[in-house]
């Protein structure tokens, strides 16, 4: 291809404009490529990747190409080897399914720098790097926020299937509330899909006919079960990205990811040459974790209280945390 | 156990089984009547994402759900009339058709979402309309009559259809098109407009489905439908095109859905078997219908298109 | 020679029409029809990396459509093409696992017999469903999707998954590298073009020469056609109902084992859907083999022109940054386009076969057959 095409990146996202110009007008900027899982504005996962490598789009003078809605693990891989082959300086396979093909990848093109996540494997590859949420640190956060709010002593979580960054999550949130409030019982409902939006509004009325009154849950069908949360007028707390959109009333608060704490490592390194080996984690200590409160909600302050404690507690280590 | 399973709790599955049903069933009881009269249509799913989308966005917009609920239903009529001209006067083969109606429905939904709404944002969802009397009811008044009004209209929709079908001349015109079109075009039965009436109005339910799904859920994402549609299809083949049987095929896959999650909310079925139970609603659909026997043959004149003269 | 001239020209004119819908789509999010196609083009047919790209992705659709052709002469609608390929794709990963010492030419023919087993086995069910307590294929298939899937994820997050997936946390439901003894052979190192298209096109001559050359073939098509004369004619329906079943499960879970060993990860990983894996392929299966009018070796070319399509939607996204969304309605509106008009082409072609008087029995064959279905 001769033609480049960048990236119109604004609020609708996804809209492209053609603007044909030479490759080399680019000598000081970066061109990075993400291939992401789901929609870019998906209030979630993939979302958190979009808006991160956008916060750094002037400082780093990014030229920024985006694949998303790749769940096909295969057609994932094409993209990935097809934007090595075009020439991109860092490629970020944003997916954990997609490690796999990115080691047999990698190697072809030694001079692209690959990063991926979440995920704690760099497969000893000098220029693959990876990057992993400590998604329990916040977990634990709001489950102590969670322990400390329920009157009922019954807290519902619907998860997808424990496995990878779900299980992270929803095992912290459950040592947090574990922590804060031992009579409270903590209901977990992996599903069985990361899509079943449905199921998982049924889920989310299975916890509150069972007597929840604070509830959480993560991954792209939880859209389902904050309805139903926010149908009855049940607390939630969110992961991933800010989901107050989705519930102004109900959404206590979110563990927010900011993937540009390590992404600025991931493209400076790559700037300076060094294009992989390390392993990067966003934790609340190096701010790429983030609670955000919804101003909306009138949180009981006990309970804000006990969570910023934990925050503090889990940044000067005095927390520790379960693998 | 009798300590977990209370009253409380059977209700609330009882409750739940009958809400998961509703969208199966409504757009079950559509894909039947076009079953009936000999067109089989793959693309439910398709028609209930557009229908889904298109109420979302009206909500979205106007605040207002009814006007949402006929915007699906309408979405519906127009899926019908272009799949109508396709299979009847076109006579396309149904089954590779309705899987382009479903591709078209899945892309589009997903585009029209992106470039109308971007970021899901939430929309006003269906209140719950007690049946006077009878939900007061202890027990049974929670369970069949505390429900969101699309509930009793899916669920209303079964004798009105069965009805029409078994009791009327139309109804009569629609299974004698499925069974035998050549038959019914020489009693004069036009054989295009009942195919055309029954396709219409089994999409306008898809959409119908689509539209109690996201007003239900009150949001939208790409692929909110997550196949239902084809499930909703094979629920038919569950209800030998009758329109009870479907309603009981639903049921039996919605209950089982409810008690298994249930069941899980209350920890009776450990995690690390989360997804042998997820199987159950599909496996016990199975073997449902094995032990009921089904005797039922499908229309004779099931996705065959009618040549008249030929 | 004239009918099938016209034919193709009906073909190629709904194909065009359908284009002509998605360039206005195309118009209306600020694209360049014109560019856009051509990247398409390009990147799936332009190049021989394209051309590679292209024959990966029809592998899986030849499979299954030959399946698919299969199971519909004999008049029975495999919908479960997806489930079958993951169960083909999980018993071969088994073996593989089961056996990381092998030497290939032990371990290849093995997992390619797995493959075929498992998804023969998967779609042997819904056949003696149908035969012995009339349950409706379309239901069974259907239900036994979604049982796969969860059949996946079970074994993916817990017997099989990745020993070091445990020991670093992370816990991605995926098993770990297959053997590289496993790995499918390449034919290209340099275009990523792996031995399975060989196999694929293999599986449909094969399928053709079952078909139509030997005695299983007849009796299957003979179902198909009238299974009341059939039964008159003392062939087993209930019998050939289950093998038809059965083939057409084996072929596609000879395409879920192709996947795994020839995908770039060389190992099996979920991410919680059917689709993530299969692509659909099972699926979009049915399509390929229909618009190749049900016979195995058209089923080749109709393969290719939509593994083309996919490739050539990925790279318009990748390059022009179109929501792959606007392809996947796309590709339905060529469907519905081709066969809204292929009533039209057949009988056009018929009167033109009957005005010429050529009765050339292949052709005569094979156009009947098309009929059938109808």
């Amino acid at each position: 291809m001769n033609t480049k095409y960048i990236k119109q990146l604004g609020i609708s996202a996804v809209m492209a404009m053609s603007v044909g110009f030479a490759s080399s007008s680019h000598a000081e900027g970066m061109k990075v490529a993400i291939i992401a899982p789901s929609a870019s504005n998906d209030l979630a996962f993939t979302q958190s990747i979009v808006d991160a490598v956008n916060v750094l789009k002037d400082e780093y003078k990014l030229e920024i190409a985006i694949t998303d809605g790749t769940f096909v693990v295969d057609d994932a891989a094409a993209a990935i080897r097809a934007y090595a082959k075009q020439g991109y300086d860092v490629v970020i396979a944003h997916g954990s399914q997609y490690g796999g093909s990115l080691k047999e990848i990698a190697p072809d093109f030694p001079e692209t720098a690959f990063t991926w996540g979440t995920s704690a494997d760099t497969f000893g590859l000098p220029n693959v790097s990876s990057y992993e949420a400590k998604s329990n640190e916040g977990g634990y956060v709001m489950g102590v926020m969670a322990g400390a709010m329920t009157k009922s002593n019954v807290i519902g979580v619907v998860g997808p299937i424990e496995v990878g960054d779900a299980k992270l999550y929803v095992d912290g949130f459950v040592d947090g509330v574990e922590a804060s409030n031992a009579d409270a019982k903590v209901n977990v409902n992996y599903i069985g899909s990361f899509g079943d939006v449905a199921l998982s509004a049924e889920a989310g009325k299975a916890h509150i006919a069972n007597g929840a009154d604070v509830m959480t849950g993560t991954a792209q069908m939880v859209v389902g079960a904050v309805g139903a949360a926010r149908s009855e007028n049940v607390a939630w707390f969110g992961t991933q990205a800010n989901q107050t959109k989705l519930g102004k009333k109900i959404v206590v608060a979110s563990q927010v990811y900011k993937w540009e704490v390590v992404l600025r490592t991931i493209f400076d390194d790559a700037k300076a040459g060094k294009l992989g080996g390390e392993m990067h984690e966003i934790t609340l200590a190096n701010g790429g974790l983030v609670m955000e409160f919804n101003d909306d909600y009138s949180l009981d302050a006990d309970a804000k209280a006990a969570g910023e404690a934990a925050v503090a507690g889990i940044i000067a280590g005095d927390i520790k945390l379960g693998e | 156990m009798s300590d977990v399973i209370t009253t409380t709790v059977i209700v609330a599955t009882i409750a739940s089984g009958i809400r998961l049903a509703t969208p199966f069933l409504l757009a079950s009881l559509g894909e039947a009547i076009g079953q009936r009269s000999g067109v089989l249509n793959l693309g439910v799913d398709g028609v209930m994402l557009l229908g889904a989308f298109a109420s979302y966005y009206v909500v979205l917009e106007t605040e207002s759900i009814w006007l949402g609920v006929m915007t699906g239903i309408l979405t519906g009529l127009l899926m019908g009339l272009f799949y109508a001209i396709i299979t009847v006067p076109l006579r396309a083969e149904q089954g590779v058709s309705g899987i382009g109606i479903y591709l078209f429905g899945l892309g589009m939904s997903d585009l029209l979402f992106q470039k109308l709404v971007g970021t899901p944002l939430p929309i006003d969802q269906f209140s719950e309309w007690h049946v006077p009397l009878l939900s007061d009811i202890p027990v049974v008044g929670e369970m069949f009559f505390q429900h969101t009004p699309m509930v009793y209209i899916a669920f209303l929709l079964v004798p009105i259809i069965a009805f029409i079908i078994n009791r009327t001349t139309f109804g009569l015109s629609i299974r004698a098109v499925g069974e035998s079109p050549e038959s019914a075009d020489s009693l004069g039965v036009s054989v295009p407009k009942v195919r055309f009436a029954t396709i219409m109005a089994g999409n306008a339910l898809a959409g119908l489905a689509g539209a109690a799904l996201a007003i239900e859920l009150g949001i939208f994402q790409q692929n909110l439908t997550n196949a239902m549609g084809f499930i909703a299809i094979a629920l038919v083949y569950f209800g030998a095109w009758r329109a009870p049987g479907v309603m009981a095929g639903s049921l039996v896959f919605g209950m089982v859905g409810a008690i298994v999650l249930q069941a899980k909310t209350l920890g009776l079925i450990p995690r690390s078997a989360s997804d042998i139970a997820a199987m159950a609603p599909a496996v016990i659909t199975i073997l449902a219908l094995i032990i009921v026997a089904n005797r039922f043959r499908q229309p004779a004149a099931l996705t065959k298109p009618y040549v008249r003269g030929d | 020679m004239r009918s099938y001239l016209i034919a193709a020209s009906i073909a190629i004119a709904s194909v065009a029409a359908a284009l002509a819908v998605g360039a206005i789509m195309l118009l209306a999010l600020g694209a360049n029809p014109i560019d856009g196609y051509k990247t398409m083009f390009t990147a799936a047919f332009g190049s021989a990396d394209g051309l590679a790209s292209t024959a990966v992705k029809a592998i899986p659709l030849m499979l299954v459509g030959v399946g698919i052709c299969i199971a519909f002469r004999a008049n029975v609608i495999n919908i479960g093409g997806e489930g079958q390929m993951v169960v083909g794709g999980l018993l071969a990963t088994s073996v593989a696992l089961a056996l990381p010492n092998a030497p290939a030419v032990v371990l290849l023919p093995l997992i390619l017999c797995a493959g075929i087993i498992g998804g023969a086995f998967w779609g042997s069910i819904p056949g003696a469903l149908k035969a012995h307590y009339n349950v409706s294929e379309i239901l069974s298939t259907i239900m036994l999707n979604i049982v796969a899937v969860q059949l996946m994820n079970f074994l993916l997050r817990g017997p099989l998954i990745d020993p070091g997936e445990i020991e670093r946390g992370t816990r991605i439901p995926q098993t770990a590298r297959l053997p590289e003894a496993a790995d499918l052979p390449m034919l290209s190192e340099t275009l990523n073009l792996h031995s399975g298209i060989l196999i694929a096109i293999a599986a449909a001559i094969g399928a053709w020469v079952l078909l139509w050359r030997t005695g299983l073939g007849f009796r299957l098509r003979s179902v198909g056609l009238n299974p009341a004369a059939a039964r008159y004619a003392g062939i087993p329906v209930k019998r050939n109902i289950i093998i038809a079943m059965t083939l057409s499960g084996a072929m596609s879970g000879l395409a879920g084992a192709i996947l795994v060993f020839g995908s770039e990860s060389h190992r099996m990983v979920t991410d919680g859907s059917t689709m993530g894996f299969t692509g659909s392929a099972g699926f979009n299966g049915i399509v390929v083999a229909l618009f190749g009018a049900l016979h195995p070796l058209w089923t080749i070319p109709s393969s290719f022109l939509f593994g083309g399509m996919l490739v050539g939607a990925n790279s318009l996204q990748r390059v022009a940054q179109v929501p792959s969304a606007l392809i996947i309605a796309l590709n339905g509106l060529i469907v519905v386009f081709v066969v809204s008009t292929e009533w039209h082409r057949k009988r056009l072609q018929n009167q033109v076969q009957t005005q010429a008087s050529q009765k050339n029995e292949n052709e005569q064959s094979a156009s009947d057959h098309g009929n059938a279905k109808s």
